[in-house]
């Protein structure tokens, strides 16, 4: 049963990154336009070659939920194309299952963008990323599982949908509020010049919690919801 | 509309004209004065939010699991009144903030959150109306996320900032003032009762003609 579950997941997850792997489409267009959503904050943000207080941390996240949202609406793009959602989801195999394969594979996706992401900021804005990676991993795994997990099924749900395109923002931004704060206040507290780890460790657990509930409510909610 | 919405919207609307004197007659605050009186509409409105989107959410549920086709003009019928009565404390926030605090937005806990909410709601909304056919179900599964999403706005918003007056100051409160209070939160309530009565019928019906036009196609 675990086994068929994981194994339909496996599969989706290799038939996503094969696609990606073949042209590099979304991976390429979703990295540089990462990096020009952190040069359009910093010209914003960055005063008198300074950047103001904790601009690192926000600017980071709001990145990392830009280019989420696009990656999240180019991968479900390609499912609509030749109606493949379809064909997914006539397959005799779990619904919960494929809706595992494919958040699996955007947030490959999205790790792949962060690992070229926060590099990035570390270096424009002097942030010390290594100084607590361990916190700094967490905080960026919890909260874009977070943020993919709700994205994920919104995604799905908006294929079939008129202006899914302008939708899925709207639906998801609203929704991933508590992640995106804790993202922003755990990192902030991480990139000071001393590091608040008590308040970094207080919004991991949050993002964990809010991992937990979502995903468990996304894989509940899946299956109704993708029914015709 | 039923004999029984008419009576209570009767009600309500005999309330809702009573509410200035009942209001007036409320004395005035020590430190704030006359200003405070807008809270006996600012906190019933507060409340028939909360009380709209668990609505909303709750009838989201029902429709997306036990599969009730009339959950659905309820969830949708809820989900009009959370933005309703959101916009209706939203407005209200502010205008006393700018009296009290004298600003008018704060970044405080209790005022984000709400804005926060208010904007799952409207984004509800815009997915009801523009998001095609289907749009029931990505609806429901919005409302039931957005329900589910409550505690984590709040605590996470709360953590990040807090000014707003306590909830305990409720019972605490003179009886002058809380007789008026409560008066305002019956109004508000049946206010809220018979508009979602009203609107859920619509829908109801609706769905009805609807279905009774596919018949019509088919046959």
């Amino acid at each position: 049963m675990m086994r068929a579950f994981f194994r339909v997941a496996w599969i989706v997850v290799k038939k996503d990154l094969t696609i990606e792997v073949r042209s590099l489409e979304i991976l390429s267009t979703t990295i540089f336009f990462a990096v020009t959503v952190v040069l359009m904050f910093s010209f914003g943000l960055v005063v008198d070659g300074r950047p103001l207080n904790d601009v690192a941390a926000a600017i980071l996240w709001v990145a990392i939920a830009f280019s989420g949202t696009l990656a999240l609406g180019r991968t479900f793009e390609r499912e609509r194309h030749n109606d493949t959602l379809r064909a997914l989801l006539l397959a005799p195999a779990d619904r919960p299952a494929l809706y595992v394969g494919k958040l699996a594979g955007i947030l490959l996706l999205l790790a792949l963008v962060e690992l070229v992401l926060v590099p990035l900021v570390g270096l424009l804005f002097a942030a010390p990323i290594f100084v607590h990676g361990f916190h700094l991993v967490a905080l960026l795994a919890g909260g874009t599982i977070g943020f993919t997990a709700v994205g994920t099924l919104f995604a799905a749900m908006l294929v079939r949908a008129r202006s899914r395109d302008v939708l899925l923002p709207i639906m998801l931004y609203p929704m991933t509020v508590p992640v995106m704060i804790a993202g922003v206040r755990g990192t902030a507290a991480l990139f000071q010049p001393t590091p608040d780890l008590a308040v970094a460790q207080f919004w991991i657990g949050l993002l964990g919690f809010f991992d937990v509930v979502f995903v468990t409510l996304a894989l509940w909610t899946f299956d109704p919801v993708m029914t015709d | 509309m039923t004999r029984s919405t008419l009576v209570m919207l009767a009600l309500a609307a005999g309330m809702f004209a009573l509410a200035p004197w009942m209001i007036n007659a409320a004395p005035n605050e020590a430190t704030m004065g006359l200003v405070y009186k807008i809270y006996f509409f600012h906190m019933p409105s507060a409340w028939m939010f909360m009380v709209a989107a668990i609505a909303s959410g709750i009838a989201s549920a029902r429709f997306l699991f036990l599969k009730r086709p009339s959950a659905d003009g309820w969830a949708l019928a809820a989900g009009e009144l959370a933005v309703l009565f959101g916009a209706f404390t939203l407005v209200t926030g502010p205008l006393w903030a700018r009296k009290a605090w004298g600003v008018w937005w704060v970044w405080d806990a209790r005022l984000t959150s709400s804005l926060m909410l208010f904007m799952i709601f409207v984004a509800y909304l815009l997915l009801r109306k523009y998001g095609g056919p289907g749009s029931d179900k990505l609806g429901a599964g919005m409302a039931l996320f957005g329900m589910a999403n409550v505690p984590f706005i709040y605590v996470s918003v709360n953590y990040w900032r807090t000014f707003h007056p306590l909830t305990s100051v409720v019972p605490t409160l003179p009886v002058e003032m809380g007789i008026p209070l409560w008066y305002c939160v019956t109004a508000f309530t049946l206010l809220f009762i018979v508009l979602l009565r009203m609107r859920a019928r619509l829908e109801h019906q609706r769905a009805r003609v609807e279905a009774l036009y596919l018949l019509e196609d088919e046959s």
